[in-house]
């Protein structure tokens, strides 16, 4: 699965994009926001505060509870910005 | 059909209004700019990054919306990236309509929703030395929202 990472949320891991080889227990957005923010200190501080992180599941907004299901790009990101 | 780019490119705000106003009774626009300083600091440049494939179709869809909401010819939006400094040109977004009820109002509901519902993040790159990513706005929420229940027909 692909993984993508934009803002500071890309500054603070250290890279724009990751691809994992998810557990088969992972289901949920929210169960993979938690095996993420365990692959390193970086990721931890990332993802400390999650109620400031949005996440898409192949580029629609979702929220935690959301299953993953056969998606293929699941993004991480800020609140947006733009304008 | 709207018009929708995405480019580290400048634009042309009166070609693009030009290629607006064929046919049409009124042309309504808005520009952002990028400001000198930010709460009393002086900039250096603003920093735009965004999410390539769901920008443009997030901004497709709030064009969509607008052109079934309000009595359209057609609109744009055109959105900079990348590094952009004082007095650069950000976004446009314009619309054009027989009469200036559905063009003006179209106009700020297109900007209102880039800001909130658009995959863009800017950061600040301060003179100092310094950046910080700007931080989402309770009154952009506030902005977006007000069109959910609020008058909407021209």
């Amino acid at each position: 699965m692909k993984v993508l990472y934009f803002a500071w949320l890309r500054e603070r891991i250290g890279v724009a994009e990751e691809t994992i080889d998810l557990p088969a227990d992972i289901g949920t957005i929210g169960a993979l926001t938690d095996f993420l923010a365990a692959r390193s200190p970086r990721h931890a501080l990332a993802f400390a505060d999650r109620r400031s992180i949005k996440t898409a599941l192949d580029q629609v907004f979702v929220s935690p509870d959301t299953r993953l299901g056969g998606a293929g790009e699941v993004a991480y990101f800020p609140p947006f910005t733009g304008g | 059909m709207p018009r929708i780019v995405v480019t580290a490119e400048d634009f042309d705000t009166g070609a693009e209004l030009d290629r607006l106003s064929a046919g049409a009774g009124a042309v309504s626009s808005f520009v952002g700019i990028v400001r000198g300083t930010t709460g009393g600091r002086a900039l250096a440049a603003l920093t735009l990054e965004h999410y390539p494939g769901m920008t443009e179709r997030a901004l497709g869809a709030i064009a969509a919306t607008a052109m079934q909401r309000w009595r359209l010819l057609d609109c744009t939006i055109i959105h900079r990236i990348g590094r952009l400094e004082p007095g650069a040109r950000i976004v446009l977004a314009a619309a054009s309509s027989d009469h200036r009820g559905d063009s003006l109002r179209a106009t700020e509901f297109l900007i209102d929703w880039l800001k909130t519902d658009a995959p863009f993040w800017k950061r600040e790159d301060f003179a100092d030395g310094e950046a910080a990513w700007v931080a989402a706005r309770q009154e952009d929420d506030a902005a977006r929202d007000r069109w959910i229940e609020g008058p909407s027909q021209g």
